[in-house]
């Protein structure tokens, strides 16, 4: 197949939250030629997702400016899945594909929700917290519906407050965290003037939603779609009729495309050096790939990667003490919404781990391993590729992902039929079968 | 809340019209219709989960196209929206 567009750019991002514009704003500062690229069809990330066009978010609004101009090419819409060689990458779009060439590399693919199983996680309008969230920015009428917020971590409170703004009735946030860890957490935010300002706006937001720590979901309950949710509430169970559960266990990295391109991935998180270069020379990573720790660390990683992509070292360092600080904050993250090991025994016997392929947490049981997992029962064999059961499995099970094979997202099969030079892609199997 | 009231456009999902906002996603219009978006290997029915493209469960059809991520493309006037898979 005859690729649609080759171009090549002295730097090249990839991922286009706020690490990703903060790195391609500073790269394009050397008058390089740089490109950001992201799969959605709008900037943001997930965190700015419609920021840009509301304007509410000052901090959003002061990089869209930044952003704004010709120095960055923009690409909208095209999901990278493969590097058929090294400083090459292939992206497809709706319905192109693209050659992307480049000198230097930034990846900042962002994070994504931990789910994880229980009874009746599959409904309809059982949805990840920020996955609802993601819908109502994208036109989804909340009004008056009601709905439990659940799982772990800062962004329940963020996404809570934003569903009742657009006039969603919040009957209950759940939060696993014990009380004692959310009380350190409190006291230690003193040393981040920033998040205490969001703290005490969302108080005042969701003036009279009960927020209770050590509780989580045990069931969702409903026929072709969700009608109510158990949940375990000081160690009592009590149904809470609803519309949508928002559910989501904190945040986990997206490392996929840097482990197609042989980086470094250690306990879960990119590994990089002061300059956010990874082991691949000239490969550079920032933000929740490398540490979950919210816009601020992503952006000043952004931007030490994106300085250091375009050589420009010495205004990278001016950004380390910056840097230190909020990962400071991404440790006390990391510590206090650390999952509790009772969520391990939420599933049943039935309940389906692997989404895409239906497999229930009975078969997995028996096995050791998630490779043998995934050869005996095609668990992460699907279209996902165990995007959502993975990071499950791993809390489950213990049980540590695979390698990652190309291409990292399902691609149509003419993209695929351009890739005669790559002998490997050739021979592995299709994860999702032909889509 | 947004400032002014954004401009309406029609699609239909399953064959009949669905009205959503400018700007809204394939995955939004589906959600109005009241449909799940696809039927699971077990045939259990399925919504989307992750909303940014993750998770797979929003395939749809789109004017044809099968297992179009319904969650990352906009709607545009016109679309024909199936949830067959």
């Amino acid at each position: 197949m005859v690729k649609d567009s080759q171009r090549h750019f002295d730097v090249l991002v990839i991922g286009a939250g706020p690490a990703g514009i903060a790195a391609a704003v500073r790269a394009a500062e050397s008058s390089l030629s740089v490109a950001l690229v992201d799969d959605n069809p709008r900037f943001g990330g997930q965190i700015w997702r419609g920021e840009f066009e509301s304007g509410h978010d000052q901090n959003a609004v002061r990089w869209r400016d930044r952003l704004r101009g010709p120095e960055v090419t923009k690409l909208f819409g095209k999901r990278v899945f493969h590097q058929p060689e090294a400083g090459v990458l292939l992206a497809e779009g709706t319905d192109d594909l693209c050659e992307l060439r480049y000198t230097n590399l930034v990846l900042a693919t962002g994070a994504r929700e931990r789910f994880l199983p229980f009874p009746g996680w599959t409904l309809p309008n059982v949805m990840g917290a920020g996955g609802l969230q993601a819908m109502v920015k994208s036109g989804l009428p909340i009004r008056g519906k009601r709905v439990v917020v659940a799982g772990s971590g800062p962004l329940l409170l963020a996404i809570a407050a934003y569903l009742r703004r657009h006039g969603a009735e919040i009957p209950i946030i759940c939060e696993q965290a014990p009380w004692s860890r959310l009380v350190r957490f409190g006291t230690r935010l003193a040393g981040y003037p920033r998040k205490i300002a969001q703290a005490l706006q969302l108080k005042k937001e969701l003036a009279g939603v009960p927020f209770v720590a050590n509780s989580w979901p045990l069931a969702a309950h409903g026929g072709q779609t969700l009608d109510s949710v158990t949940i375990l509430r000081n160690g009592k169970t009590e149904v809470i009729p609803c519309d949508y559960l928002a559910c989501g266990f904190h945040l986990v990295p997206n490392t996929e495309l840097q482990s197609l391109l042989g980086c470094q991935v250690s306990g879960g998180y990119v590994q990089v050096d002061n300059f956010q270069q990874t082991s691949v020379p000239r490969v550079f990573s920032a933000g929740e790939p490398t540490g979950i720790g919210g816009v601020e660390l992503a952006l000043v990683e952004g931007q030490i990667a994106g300085l250091a992509a375009a050589g420009v070292t010495a205004s990278a360092r001016k950004l380390f003490g910056e840097r230190r600080r909020a990962r400071r904050f991404a440790h006390l993250l990391d510590r206090t919404f650390r999952l509790r090991p009772e969520l391990r025994s939420l599933s049943s016997a039935e309940t389906i781990v692997c989404r895409c392929e239906d497999v229930p947490y009975s078969l997995l049981q028996e096995h050791r391993s998630w490779r043998a997992a995934k050869l005996q029962t095609r668990c992460g064999m699907g279209p996902c590729q165990g995007r959502v059961c993975g990071p499950a499995t791993q809390f489950l099970f213990q049980w540590n992902p695979d390698s990652v094979r190309p291409p990292v997202f399902p691609a149509r099969v003419e993209s695929l039929a351009g890739l005669t030079r790559n002998a490997e892609l050739e021979h592995s199997p299709m994860p999702g079968g032909s889509q | 809340m947004p400032d002014s009231a954004p401009e309406a456009l029609t699609v239909t999902v399953n064959g009949s019209p669905v009205v959503v906002s400018s700007g809204a996603t394939v995955a939004v219009a589906v959600a109005i219709a009241g449909q799940a978006c696809r039927t699971s290997v077990r045939g259990e029915p399925r919504g989307s989960l992750c909303g940014m493209g993750i998770c797979f469960e929003c395939r749809v059809s789109i004017n044809g196209r099968p297992h179009c991520r319904s969650c990352q493309i906009l709607c545009e006037p016109g679309m024909e929206v199936n949830t067959d898979g």
